[in-house]
């Protein structure tokens, strides 16, 4: 996949030297400048580039390690069984359906948590710090931490919760629901939700913080109103982070992995794609159809990446040119 | 006269009490995030049988037994092969990122390539094409090539998993430097790895930091590959961490226990990093 090339840089290279004549020296200089970005390419390409090259030509085989000779050429047919494999076709909506809902109830989560933050108070500091803790759990152990300290129904934090309550204002019998199996879907989103909110919350803070103040002073003596200087004046300035919020938080969350792993073992209707990806590989060695799908994931990052790389590129131009 | 002193007065003491109810509002929702980690570190320090009731026993005694009973294990080895090698990984990884992205971030900042925002956008680009779909093919050579159940391979992997985060902060740090510092330093007759050692490093010191900080949290986090990749002799401590769940049955306090461990790290390195945080995950985009 190439990038946009709508960048033009300020800084270029080396400032051109005298023509033809010494064309020859100055090859060897450009070849000087590029010596140290190759390793790195080379290396970068190498690793991440050709697997996927790989799994696009195994994509084409009717592959189960399980009977290795039975190994053949089958076209496009892997395409056509995950597109009809209902376990498959169903992982693309709930991978659909898990992004979305946990980028977006994050994102606003997060817009409102990085207003409250925009002011000053007293613990300011703190409240940010406590804030970021859930983001800063590496992600399995928060994934078992609301699994069987929260959801727990016997002793989890939450129906113990319910039953403190009910004990205060003397209900005899709380409810104690069964989290994981009558919710699974909205079990896994919330603990995912509550993991990337601080991430919404420090993109869009940072935003804020950007924000230009003498245009908001001049507002407010204008005789603007709070909500008025919000929606005319923040959001449309908001705009470009939110939008990399939601791409970002997107591209991270559809490669989720270890809650869906780690809360239901994909069972119970929440396997997304990558989960099922490695279920075929992984335990029904179906590797034909596990690069199918993965074909599938890519060109659906791709749709999601070259939006990404829009945003990003056009932050990136306003940067340069405020340098 | 007093109509006009009083209503500044008053809208002043309004927009006071407005501002404390934010504030109020700021630290409940700080409050209400932290309870979960605050419960797990509450949960870790409890006996076995204060932890599992219900409703919760908050006042129960403190006790370290579970820390104790999580390092000695009866999961067989204990923690610390994995512990040992998250960190090889981890660590070995960040430092392959930075030997080669310092120079690459070199050559798209300083002295620059042409068409270098060509080429930055390419590190990008394969940041954005999710790992999973390159899994298989990896596995097989891992496994052809005798390099299954091997933290090398990890090592490797990790390396190439943060090389585009740490190329684009990089980057954006280096073109802080002013031009002209380093110019000088040329004319002076300094070569590019006394230049990178006296001029860069003083100046974007704080940003490299940062960069290899946001590298060893992700290598750390990592799971999919690892659980794949290893088996026994490499599981690195994500994996470790879920195979001792399920050999473990329920025990609530020690689950606890090992996630606090396990965590500490990456909390450690997260607020270190803290300042620096959002430009590394929106991949520089955001300063």
């Amino acid at each position: 996949m190439s990038a946009p090339t709508t960048v033009r840089p300020d800084r270029t290279g080396p400032p051109a030297p005298a023509p033809s004549s010494r064309a020859k020296w100055r090859r060897a200089r450009a070849w000087a400048t590029r010596a140290p970005l190759l390793p790195a390419l080379v290396f970068l390409i190498a690793v991440t580039q050709l697997p996927f090259v790989a799994t696009l030509v195994i994509s084409l085989f009717d592959w189960n390690a399980l009977y290795p000779d039975e190994r053949r050429f089958t076209g496009l047919s892997n395409y056509t069984s995950v597109a009809t494999d209902p376990q498959l076709r169903d992982s693309v909506g709930t991978t659909a359906v898990l992004t979305a809902s946990t980028v977006l109830v994050s994102l606003l989560l997060g817009l409102g948590l990085a207003l409250l933050l925009d002011r000053a108070f007293i613990g300011r500091g703190l409240v940010r710090t406590m804030l970021i803790a859930p983001f800063l759990l590496v992600p399995v152990a928060a994934a078992l931490l609301w699994k069987h300290a929260l959801y727990n129904p016997e002793y989890g934090l939450f129906n113990g919760g319910l039953s403190w309550t009910a004990d205060l204002v003397g209900i005899d019998r709380p409810p104690q629901p069964d989290w994981i199996s009558s919710m699974p879907l909205i079990a896994v989103e919330a603990a995912l939700v509550w993991q990337w909110t601080p991430f919404m919350m420090l993109i869009l803070l940072a935003g804020l913080q950007s924000r230009p103040l003498e245009m908001v002073e001049a507002a407010r003596l204008d005789g603007a109103g709070t909500w008025q200087i919000f929606r005319y004046l923040t959001l449309p300035h908001l705009r470009r982070y939110l939008e990399l919020g939601v791409l970002l938080g997107s591209i991270y969350i559809v490669q989720n992995f270890d809650a869906v792993f780690t809360i239901t073992s994909g069972g119970l209707g929440t396997a997304n794609l990558p989960y099922t990806i490695y279920q075929t590989f992984y335990q029904a060695h179906e590797y034909g159809q596990a690069s199918a799908a993965g074909v599938l994931v890519v060109i659906g990052s791709i749709v999601l990446a070259t939006f990404a790389l829009r945003v990003v590129s056009s932050l990136f131009r306003q940067e340069v040119s405020r340098a | 006269m007093t109509v006009h002193t009083v209503a500044p007065h008053r809208a002043a003491r309004a927009a006071r009490r407005r501002g404390l109810a934010l504030g109020l509002l700021a630290w409940l929702a700080g409050l209400a995030f932290f309870l979960p980690v605050a419960w797990m570190v509450l949960t870790s320090l409890h006996s076995e049988s204060d932890a599992a009731t219900n409703p919760p026993s908050l006042g129960a005694g403190l006790t370290l037994d579970a820390y104790r009973e999580f390092f000695d294990s009866a999961a067989g080895t204990g923690p610390w092969p994995a512990l040992i090698n998250s960190f090889t990984a981890s660590t070995f990884s960040t430092l392959f990122v930075l030997l080669l992205a310092l120079p690459a971030a070199y050559a798209l900042s300083i002295r620059r390539v042409r068409k270098w925002t060509d080429v930055l956008f390419f590190f990008l680009s394969t940041k954005m094409l999710p790992a999973v779909a390159g899994l298989l093919p990896i596995y097989l050579i891992a496994k052809n090539s005798g390099m299954l159940d091997n933290i090398w391979l990890l090592v490797i992997l990790y390396t190439s998993m943060n090389l585009p985060i740490a190329v684009w902060m990089m980057q954006s740090f280096l073109a802080d430097i002013p031009v002209s510092i380093i110019e000088a330093a040329q004319i002076d007759g300094a070569r590019l790895p006394s230049i990178l050692a006296r001029v860069v490093a003083p100046v974007a010191g704080p940003g490299l930091a940062a960069t290899a900080l946001i590298c060893f949290i992700f290598s750390w986090n990592e799971m999919l590959f690892a659980r794949v990749l290893t088996g026994v002799t490499a599981q690195t401590a994500p994996v470790f961490l879920t195979s001792f769940i399920t050999s473990q049955g329920l025990f609530l306090a020690k689950v606890c226990a090992a996630s606090v461990v396990i965590s500490l790290p990456v909390l450690a390195a997260g607020f270190a990093a803290q300042d620096k945080l959002v430009q590394g995950l929106s991949l520089g985009a955001v300063k």
